[in-house]
């Protein structure tokens, strides 16, 4: 099976770098950026299976980067991580085009099937 | 600047009783001082005019009243003298016109006392008395020849004064009678004299012609207060008389007495000239002023109803407004707690949901790290504490997952706006919170009595609120009650817009002061692991829902908590933060 590779965006870094490791550590590839503007840069560089999303971010949020690359990349599938318990984020995202939403802290397990779901999907 | 300190002091001390007193002795007072206030304003004017009126009317009305007595008196007193100085001339002219050999004959004397009756009238007889006293001629119906006069007091005071008229006698005839005596004399001796004796039915005739009302009475009384002539009330001729006339010749005299009848009654007297005697009138008050009595009571009548009015409308007026105010005050109360305690806890959602918020994002790394190092360890070759290391990773993400479940129950705190309505089935919805919690009942023994209504119709409303709101209240009545306690869930139809579930436990109860305080946010009876919000939650989300919360509490008896839930959900929904 080709390895998955996949665009982790956060602003906390400790955050993204421990779970692009235990992504990793499952068989994934993944690419990391800490703002919305350095996650277009990526996607514009590479080309991404999925690109996991947190939406509360300094400067471009999460759900300003689904606008923007949602046109450009209209089959790369998002799921967006939410830290405000509630469900409005993921609904507005979803009525956005993401495929899915978690609320933070997340469960790798739980994040792991909604990857495999809409991985294979496609 | 004095007068607008004074009205300041008299405006706060009468509409405002006092903001520290108890509410409804706070109205009480207001409404007694307003009262007070506007029967001072009105009663004291109404009576201060009806006192001056009073007066005023009394003393115009007694001079009208009292003068007609005073002329009519004085009128009456004119014909007894006229009456009397027309006897006496006429028994003057006798004596100056015949001689007192001529009179001395018994003929002539008759022929002239005929021609006297005839054409004067009154006259009962008529007899010369000689110096020594004897009646030596005489003209009447008795037999009063030779009669002695000598030893009588009138037959002296007619020698000194020349003229005499005798107050009222019986006399020898036995019939009320004055007697008109004049002196006259001839060469040998002055001292005869000629005695004319008078009816005093003409008095009674005088009276008669005052024309007076069958309440009233007039006579005559001599000095010494005995009657002259019959009264109607106070006695026959020559009895005492209770009026004490003045002492003296006077005009006349107005005195205001009570008779021996007990009746008040008006006197007038007045003296008559040459004569001894007091012409008396006698007027109950109550005929005299009869008139006044009834204006008076007309006017007391008026006065009454005025103040009876004006009290009733003060009463009534005051009543209407006071609690007009009270209403007013109470519902604006009402909304301005109301919307303090939204205030408050949405200001207390907001402090969580940034609280939260802030502590989710360090959770998350911490999470991530425990997983990571959970990661690592599970791929790592067998190692000396590798099942140490697992289960405090493992130990870690528990804690982990306990801060989450309070982040997130802090946010959703924060977000009871987000209401989703699907029709259910209440009984459904109970049951399965029900389900939550069956461990902790089961395990300690809490007797759970259904008594669902189980044609409940469906609602619209949303799952989750309505778990929540359920589960906090079983929750709190679980730690209510003892083990073994008993729980009790009822669902009805309240009416056709509305739902009802009461959860009743016979557990601890709450004090009066508890229950006001419950639905305050982090306000918790669970020392040491409530976080005193799930009641605030709970009355967020029934009111969110457009339902109602009501809690029936005896301290050591148990608990009831009513919930009643809109059938459609309400109008404004989402719409209210």
């Amino acid at each position: 099976m080709k390895e998955r590779t996949l665009l982790l965006v956060d602003d906390e870094v400790e955050f993204v770098q421990t779970l692009a490791e235990r992504l990793q550590l499952r068989g994934f590839q993944v690419h990391t950026a800490h703002d919305g503007d350095e996650a277009l840069i990526q996607l514009e560089k590479n080309r991404f299976d999925m690109v996991i999303l947190d939406v509360m971010m300094p400067g471009l949020g999460g759900l300003d980067v689904l606008k923007q690359m949602k046109p450009l990349y209209p089959k790369t599938p998002v799921i967006l991580l939410t830290g405000r318990g509630s469900t409005n984020d993921g609904i507005e995202g979803m009525r956005l085009g993401a495929r899915d939403y978690l609320m933070k802290p997340i469960n790798i397990d739980e994040l792991i099937k909604k990857i495999d779901e809409n991985l294979s999907r496609d | 600047m004095a007068e607008s300190r004074w009205w300041r002091y008299f405006k706060l001390n009468i509409f405002d009783p006092g903001e520290d007193l108890k509410s409804a002795d706070r109205y009480r007072l207001l409404q007694r001082n307003i009262v007070v206030l506007m029967m001072l304003v009105t009663i004291i004017p109404l009576t201060l005019m009806a006192v001056i009126n009073y007066h005023q009317y009394r003393s115009s009305l007694t001079d009208e009243i009292i003068n007609p007595m005073r002329l009519l008196t004085s009128k009456t007193k004119h014909s007894f003298e006229l009456f009397l100085e027309e006897k006496l001339s006429t028994v003057r002219f006798i004596t100056s016109a015949y001689p007192v050999d001529t009179l001395a004959n018994e003929r002539n004397l008759n022929r002239i006392f005929r021609v006297l009756k005839k054409e004067f009238g009154g006259f009962v007889d008529l007899g010369l008395i000689d110096c020594q006293g004897i009646q030596v001629s005489y003209a009447g119906p008795y037999d009063l020849l030779a009669k002695d006069y000598s030893d009588q007091a009138w037959y002296h005071e007619v020698t000194i004064r020349g003229t005499y008229i005798s107050d009222v006698f019986m006399g020898y005839r036995n019939f009320p009678h004055i007697a008109i005596a004049v002196q006259l004399g001839n060469d040998e001796c002055d001292n005869w004299v000629l005695r004319a004796t008078i009816d005093t039915y003409l008095f009674d005739n005088l009276i008669v012609a005052m024309g007076l009302d069958a309440q009233s009475d007039a006579f005559l009384i001599n000095d010494k207060a005995v009657f002259q002539t019959n009264s109607k009330f106070y006695g026959k001729v020559l009895e005492k008389c209770p009026f004490l006339p003045p002492p003296g010749n006077y005009g006349i005299h107005i005195e205001e007495e009570t008779d021996p009848n007990g009746r008040e009654v008006i006197v007038v007297y007045t003296h008559l000239e040459n004569f001894c005697c007091n012409l008396v009138m006698v007027k109950p008050k109550s005929v005299v002023l009869k008139t006044w009595f009834t204006l008076k009571s007309e006017m007391f009548f008026i006065f009454i109803i005025g103040a009876v009015l004006i009290l009733l409308t003060i009463f009534k007026m005051t009543g209407v407004l006071v609690k007009k105010t009270r209403d007013a005050d109470e519902r604006r109360e009402l909304a301005f707690r109301e919307l303090e305690h939204a205030h408050k806890l949405s200001s207390i959602g907001r402090l969580a949901a940034g609280v939260a918020h802030e502590i989710n994002n360090p959770l998350a790394v911490i999470n991530e790290k425990a997983g990571l190092m959970k990661d690592l360890v599970e791929r790592a070759e067998p190692f000396d504490k590798k099942e140490k290391f697992m289960e405090v990773t493992a130990s870690i993400q528990k804690s982990v997952d306990r801060c989450k479940t309070i982040t997130h129950r802090l946010l959703g705190f924060a977000r009871r706006m987000e209401v989703q309505f699907e029709l259910l089935d209440v009984n459904d919805v109970i049951r399965e919170v029900l389900g939550f919690l069956e461990k902790e009942y089961l395990y300690r023994g809490i007797e759970i009595r259904m008594e669902l209504d189980e044609n409940l119709p469906q609602i619209s409303s949303d799952l989750g609120q309505l778990q929540q709101v359920f589960l906090n209240i079983l929750t709190n009545a679980f730690s209510a009650v003892e083990d073994n306690g008993l729980v009790v869930i009822r669902t009805w139809e309240q009416d056709p817009e509305t739902l009802g579930v009461s959860i009743e436990d016979n557990g601890c109860g709450m004090s009066k002061e508890t229950l006001n305080q419950i639905f305050e946010p982090f306000f918790t009876t669970k020392k040491g692991y409530g976080t005193g919000l799930g009641l605030a939650i709970t009355y967020g989300i029934v009111q969110k829902l457009g339902g109602r919360l009501k809690v029936e509490s005896q301290e050591g008896e148990g608990t009831v908590f009513y919930v009643f839930l809109r059938k459609t959900p309400p109008s404004n929904t989402g719409e209210r933060r």
